[in-house]
């Protein structure tokens, strides 16, 4: 009977309605999705200043930021000149220390293992630096990763010296 | 069915309209000015805002909270806009409580923008304490938090009068017209040049009570321009989906089609009893 | 259930035969539904949306409330500034247990117009007055969350009314509390609850639309329609249409409320944070639970008030026995019809009545309006239903239809051009 209507014209009204039904869907949705995203109050506490005025040369302090520790290291100069030493062919993840540490005195570092996040212990491993007791990665004295199955580097997080003994992180 | 229907519609309005009537019998007839952020298309004027904010830190913040405000806020899309600069600036005039640090105590620091605004008094005891027995209330929803809204606190805010003759009042009770009973624990807290506008503005008690309700609102409501543009697209893409979803609708149902359907039926029905007359099999018309 | 339906292909019906969802699927598609059911019956459909969007933004609110004393205001205050959308998410749930209430009012007075409750649907009308009690108990507990002044203060007028019942009275209110008054304990349980009582109502609504599915719909007309014939229709995609239509509108008017005006049937002193020692100049319920508010505070003595209350639900549980009448639709019972409507005036008056304070003319007025309400359904019902005289009755639901003057006569017409007779005489 009325199957024989132009079948086109109705088509097209019930694609139309499908199709704008499907965007509103979509775009109710987002919201629902995107209330479980860092909300502003997490966003806002994403930097941190440390004194670190109180750090002798050779230690390390562990300060926290967005959860996770951070290692700022006060460098001896051995420290820092066996680092400048690597060879980068000698690297699994090649990088050169003064593209880590713009201040060669301090390394700032996420302290967390690259491979599947335990904390390395510090004045550990084979390279009198640090290293990851869950599965045996070894990082240098700047934080390369030299043996064992981490993939890359401590990650250097962004921060910057906002006077001598503030450092600001993230 | 539309008188059903309309009855049914003025039900709803009756209902809507009478159970808005929660307030209590104060004087709702309130002083009107022109606010930018009314109707569906209203926005905040950022510069009331900035100059809100100032009347807001300069003379209610010494007994007023607004906790649930962080300095951040300031800078945001959809308030006062401060640079983050300025922002940041404004923080750091204040401080806050943090700790305990290595040394386990607690210890005070400037505020910084993900900080929220910093209290006047450490909690409502010693609020009350410090203000004769009275709690000068947090200020973060006022605006929705009295009957009235941005109109009551203006007028409030303009509402001081000498109380009538013979209208008794403690010390330190003050006489206002739009206050529940008419007696209100602030004294009037605006007065013309009680501060200096930073943009020049005429710093009058009617455009102080305007730009401190208008920062008081956007306390409130922060996202209100935010909800507005989302809520017009909204509406209007829902009248689109609807004329579709009707259309759509009415189509579908022509091919069953109520009025076709019977006129077949009753047709049915008729050719049955015609063929049976002419002793026919209905059914093959033989 | 009656055909067999056997799926399409091999994996279908091997999965079917184990567990039959497709079966149900296709049951619900060709679900033999009245055709001449109109615009009231789209409540269902939209009362299942209610209930959906109710749970999606209740979990999604849960992800970010904190359910303590100290820190409830301030979790709600750091949802509506901070969380992304979070005041979308609190204003949909907020006004969405008004409109949720708004839609289960109109579905129950479709019901009680069009005899909808009468046999043999006295269980699916059962099964409805214990979701609208478990939707209030829900709405109810869901107030208390906020921590305002009308949470905590309502939260207490409330419970304290179980110390109405005697002997156990106090021992049950302190049970309730899980202290000496309304504090963290029961704000915590009610958090809990809150969240249970949805999918409650959820298993609920499946056996609600079960025992429909046994007699099929009512319709308008009140009258029984032949299952599969052309009085029926199948659900898909007739009612489906049919129901998203409705839906849409709804949604207008659910979503203007929440981007123009979100607080407008809210009320300002929940805006204030719990103040143990500061009541309220006037305590009131969110407007859905007005009227029976209205007729606990008129009847002077506590316990009274509290009996009077919840039989006023219970009275509905009875309608089907209360309603001795034959005839189930209004349309054609012209006297119930006007009582009818004297109810809905006298339900929306106690819910005005019940935000004003029980003195003077509104409590006067109070008492009229629920002397009415149980005056109509234990008084009036069982007496219509013996001596009202209803209109005739339709033969069938098509025959209102078919009855449109003129149509007849085209049709013995038509027969008459067939057989080439006289039209007046078939001879």
């Amino acid at each position: 009977m009325s199957k024989e209507l132009k079948p086109k014209r109705r088509d097209f009204l019930f694609t139309t309605t499908y199709t704008i039904g499907a965007v509103g869907l979509a775009a109710a949705i987002w919201p629902l999705v995107d209330q479980m995203n860092p909300d502003s109050s997490v966003k806002a506490l994403s930097t941190t200043e440390v004194d670190v005025s109180n750090v002798e040369v050779g230690k390390t302090i562990t300060v926290l930021w967005r959860g996770k520790p951070i290692f700022i290291r006060r460098r001896t100069k051995e420290e820092i000149e066996e680092a400048a030493a690597v060879d980068l062919k000698d690297l699994k993840d090649p990088e050169k220390d003064s593209d880590r540490a713009k201040n060669p005195e301090w390394l700032v570092m996420v302290g967390v293992c690259t491979h599947l996040g335990c904390v390395p212990l510090d004045n550990k491993g084979e390279y009198k630096a640090w290293f990851c007791p869950c599965h045996g990665s070894h990082y240098d004295t700047s934080g390369r990763i030299r043996k064992g199955p981490a993939p890359t580097n401590l990650e250097i997080p962004k921060y910057e010296f906002v006077d001598s003994n503030t450092i600001k992180i993230g | 069915m539309l008188v059903l229907l309309n009855r049914v519609i003025l039900t709803i309005s009756l209902c809507i309209i009478s159970y808005s009537s929660f307030a209590e019998e104060i004087n709702t007839n309130y002083l009107k000015t022109k606010w930018s952020f009314s109707g569906i298309f209203g926005t905040f004027d950022r510069a009331s805002l900035q100059r809100g904010y100032q009347v807001y830190q300069e003379v209610c913040a010494g007994c007023h909270s607004v906790q649930h405000l962080s300095y951040r806020n300031l800078s945001e899309k959809g308030g006062p806009e401060f640079t983050v600069e300025e922002a940041k600036a404004i923080a750091a005039q204040f401080e806050v409580e943090d700790g305990p640090n290595a040394d386990g105590e607690m210890f005070m620091r400037p505020a910084r923008l993900s900080d929220k605004f910093a209290k006047p008094y450490p909690n409502v005891q010693a609020s009350i304490a410090a203000n004769g027995g009275a709690y000068p209330p947090d200020m973060s929803v006022l605006a929705k938090a009295r009957a009235g809204g941005a109109d009551y606190l203006y007028s409030l805010l303009l509402g001081y009068e000498e109380a009538p003759a013979g209208f008794e009042l403690d010390d330190g009770v003050y006489y206002n017209k739009y206050m529940a009973g008419n007696k209100i624990k602030m004294s009037a807290p605006l007065s013309d040049g009680i501060i200096d506008y930073s943009d020049g503005t005429q710093s009058t008690t009617e455009q102080m009570a305007k730009d401190i309700t208008t920062f008081l609102v956007w306390a409130s409501e922060p996202h209100l321009e935010s909800q507005h543009r989302m809520g017009f697209k909204v509406i209007i893409y829902l009248i689109v989906l609807l004329t579709l979803v009707y259309m759509s609708k009415q189509k579908v149902w022509s091919r069953f089609g109520s009025k076709n359907e019977d006129k077949e039926e009753a047709f049915d029905k008729v050719e049955k009893v015609v063929t049976e007359y002419e002793g026919e099999d209905p059914k093959t018309f033989k | 259930m009656s055909e067999k339906y056997i799926p399409k292909s091999k994996l279908a019906q091997w999965f079917d035969s184990r567990l039959p969802l497709l079966s149900l699927s296709h049951h619900l598609k060709e679900y033999p539904t009245p055709k001449n059911l109109n615009y009231w019956w789209t409540f269902g459909g939209i009362l299942t949306f209610c209930l959906i969007t109710q749970i999606v933004t209740g979990i999604i609110l849960g992800m970010h409330y904190v359910a303590h004393t100290d820190h409830a205001f301030a979790s709600i205050e750091h949802i509506m500034r901070d969380v992304n959308y979070g005041w979308l998410m609190r204003y949909v749930h907020a006004n969405g247990a008004s409109m949720f209430f708004l839609a289960v009012y109109i579905h129950i007075f479709r019901g009680l117009f069009y005899g909808s409750y009468k046999a043999p649907r006295e269980i699916i009308w059962i099964l409805g007055v214990i979701i609208y009690l478990l939707m209030m108990a829900t709405a109810f507990m869901g107030y208390v969350l906020p921590w305002g002044q009308m949470s905590f203060w309502g939260a207490t007028v409330i419970t304290n009314l179980f110390s109405a019942i005697p002997f156990v009275g106090e021992s049950i209110t302190t049970w309730l509390w899980g202290g000496y008054s309304v504090d963290n304990p029961t704000l915590t349980r009610f958090y809990a609850l809150h969240y249970l009582l949805p999918f409650l109502i959820f298993g609920l609504i499946i056996l609600h639309i079960w025992a429909l599915h046994v007699p099929g719909n009512n319709n308008p007309v009140g009258i029984d329609v032949k299952k599969n014939s052309n009085e029926t229709m199948p659900f898909h995609p007739y009612m489906v249409m049919k129901d998203i239509t409705a839906l849409v509108v709804f949604i207008i008017i659910f979503l203007w409320f929440v981007f123009f005006a979100p607080n407008v049937l809210g009320h300002p002193d929940n805006y204030i944070e719990a103040n143990p020692l500061v009541t309220p100049s006037h305590i009131v319920p969110e407007w859905y639970l007005l009227p029976f508010y209205a007729i606990l505070r008129a009847i002077p003595s506590k316990l009274g008030g509290v009996i009077f209350m919840f039989a006023a639900i219970f009275v509905l549980i009875l309608l089907p026995w209360l309603d001795t009448s034959k005839v189930r639709s209004s349309v054609f019972r012209p006297i119930y019809r006007k009582f009818f409507w004297v109810l809905v005036g006298t339900v929306i008056l106690l819910g005005y009545l019940g935000a004003k304070p029980p003195e003077g003319i509104y409590l006067i007025l109070s008492r009229i309006g629920t002397a009415y309400y149980f005056i109509h359904f234990l008084v009036l019902l069982p007496l219509l239903g013996r001596y009202e005289k209803t209109d005739p009755l339709p033969m069938s639901i098509s025959d209102p239809v078919l009855n449109k003057p003129g149509l007849m006569d085209k049709f013995k017409k038509v027969a008459a051009q067939y057989e080439g007779e006289n039209v007046g005489s078939f001879k």
